[in-house]
């Protein structure tokens, strides 16, 4: 009905064309990860499973990504709970410090992350926290925070009220409350600010690679190492399988959501 | 006694309820207390240590403000700085362009296309970091597929990788997503009526556009420029991975000077220059727009 409302054949092709270059890499890794040849030939001319069998068995690959795993599980856990706690105390509260605590909580997103990363090695080094498993996983929560905080607080500020206090005038003490009331009704937010928790970390790299030793070294330090030392193409067969897991995980909350209803 | 206790019973369970309604209503001060884990975290893993570095860029060597003259004299500090800022103007000016066509077809097409061009958005901003910069290893090498469509239209092959260029494209590529949401968010909130009423008195497209599509628009657009602007600030990872280390940007540099030189005075200028810097962005920025959506958090919602 309007003039515009047919796009023009010209903004049609344009942005096929931006959005073959948003996925371009995407078409590039996973057929590569099949490949038989030990370089970056693309397209590749024969096809194998070989670095698939290398990225899960050769310990120099199959040790970062269980030390990632490590890493990220560590992180969920502890970003997801100490992230929550939070969102209840600045959503439930009117006083007038909230919006600094706000701020502060969701800094860590803010300041760019290369700061932060060599602020955070700078510190380590005089603490001797630095090439160990529980200083990662500290730097990790300040990175993972602010995702569970928005996602949290998100679920809390369309939450109800009525509902807490139905269950209260009903008889229900303030910890059955939360069990039974605002924790089901949270957990959509909860288990997707766990899900970016977990992503943020699996996927860190900066200060992944200054925190480094010999002894622990997650995949993205691996995968960094690999490219710039050598050409080894079972980066690409480790970076589908990421792909694969991570697109199950972010699409994971959706699916249990469409089913929760039924 | 159990008869004794039968009155007190009584009398005290009705009073229960209300007090928990008391409970959540009044809403008392030690709520707030559930903030204490996350604050003593962020207190000793991130406040404590960015401002110690800061510190640091003026106490180390000596107090005083050293580190800054040698940062603005050693002659490579002040070029890769400019470097730094003329790149992220370039991607930023970059995404723009792309950005802006892209997101405004998505307000025009119907429902299953627009869930198509979303999703081709969406997939990158998942895609691991180092898979995305990987790729572009072997998309921009001598022989790739790049220089391969060139050759196809008949352009000699460029020399991509390991260059300022080669860096540019993975870096647009990466921020594009950062740049496309909250234009999307703000374009798709613009009522297409004004623009057929400008036509309809008068107005040349190109001029309703222009007048009325464009300065409504410019949420969007400032909110996803800032973004992409302080995200390419402070990248290091890609241009670590794509470019050269003679033509580092202000992370590679500040990594240098920090873990490998241990120089955390010098390290810790540069890092104050770009916390500056962005502190600066952003204060500009949030005259315009509000915090959350000068963040992009509006459009956090919509996945």
């Amino acid at each position: 009905m309007g003039v515009n409302r047919h796009a023009n054949p010209a903004l049609r092709l344009f942005s096929v064309l931006v959005g073959s270059f948003l996925i371009a890499p995407i078409l590039v890794v996973v057929p590569l990860s099949f490949t038989d040849k030990d370089s970056f030939e693309f397209p590749p001319r024969g096809w194998s499973l070989h670095y698939y069998e290398r990225f899960f068995t050769d310990p120099a690959w199959r040790e970062p990504l269980l030390a990632s795993l490590k890493v990220a599980i560590m992180v969920t856990l502890m970003a997801t709970i100490i992230g929550t706690l939070a969102s209840f105390a600045i959503t439930r509260s009117r006083r007038r410090g909230v919006a600094v605590l706000q701020g502060l909580l969701l800094a860590p997103m803010i300041v760019p992350n290369v700061i932060v990363a060599l602020a955070i090695y700078t510190a380590f080094l005089r603490w001797g926290l630095v090439g160990t498993v529980e200083g990662l996983v500290l730097a990790h929560v300040v990175l993972a925070l602010p995702f569970v905080v928005i996602t949290v607080s998100a679920g809390l500020r369309t939450l109800d009220p009525r509902l807490e206090r139905a269950a209260a005038s009903l008889g229900a003490s303030p910890l059955a409350t939360f069990r039974l009331v605002t924790l089901p009704l949270i957990a959509p937010g909860v288990m997707s600010g766990a899900v970016f928790a977990f992503v943020t970390s699996f996927d860190e790299a900066v200060i992944s690679l200054y925190l480094q030793s010999p002894h622990l070294r997650t995949l993205p330090v691996q995968m960094f190492t690999s490219v710039t030392s050598d050409v080894d193409p079972t980066i690409a067969a480790g970076s589908t399988v990421i792909l694969v897991v991570t697109t199950a995980l972010i699409l994971l909350p959706d699916f249990l959501k469409r089913r929760a209803p039924q | 006694m159990p008869i004794s206790s039968t009155p007190i019973m009584s009398a005290s369970a009705p009073e229960r309820p209300v007090r928990r309604l008391l409970w959540l209503s009044a809403r008392p001060w030690y709520g707030v207390l559930l903030v204490v884990p996350a604050v003593c975290l962020l207190a000793t893993v991130f406040a404590y240590p960015v401002a110690a570095l800061i510190w640091l860029s003026f106490a180390d060597p000596s107090l005083g403000l050293e580190n800054y003259h040698r940062l603005l004299t050693d002659g490579v500090s002040l070029l890769v700085l400019l470097r730094t800022l003329r790149m992220a103007t370039i991607v930023t000016l970059v995404t723009l362009l792309l950005a802006y066509p892209y997101a405004y077809l998505m307000t025009l097409v119907g429902r299953r296309a627009r869930s198509v061009m979303v999703a081709l958005v969406l997939l990158p901003f998942w895609t691991s970091l180092m898979a995305r910069t990987f790729a572009w290893i072997v998309l921009l090498q001598d022989n790739g597929p790049i220089n391969d469509l060139l050759a196809m239209v008949g352009l000699g092959p460029l020399e991509l990788a390991g260059t300022e260029a080669g860096v540019t494209i993975g870096m647009t590529q990466v921020l594009l997503p950062f740049m496309t949401l909250p234009l999307y968010g703000t374009l798709r909130t613009i009522d297409r009526r004004l623009l057929d009423a400008a036509i309809g008195l008068g107005a040349r497209p190109l001029t309703a556009f222009r007048r009325v599509y464009l300065p409504l628009s410019m949420p969007g657009v400032v909110a996803g420029a800032m973004m992409v602007y302080i995200l390419a600030l402070g990248f290091y990872v890609t241009p670590a991975m794509l470019g050269s280390p003679s033509e580092s940007m202000i992370s590679q540099l500040m990594t240098v000077r920090i873990t490998q030189l241990l120089d955390f005075g010098a390290g810790g200028a540069l890092a104050t220059v770009l916390f500056l810097l962005t502190l600066l962005l952003l204060a500009l920025v949030s005259r315009f727009l509000s915090p959350s959506a000068a963040l992009g958090m509006s459009t956090r919602g919509e996945r």
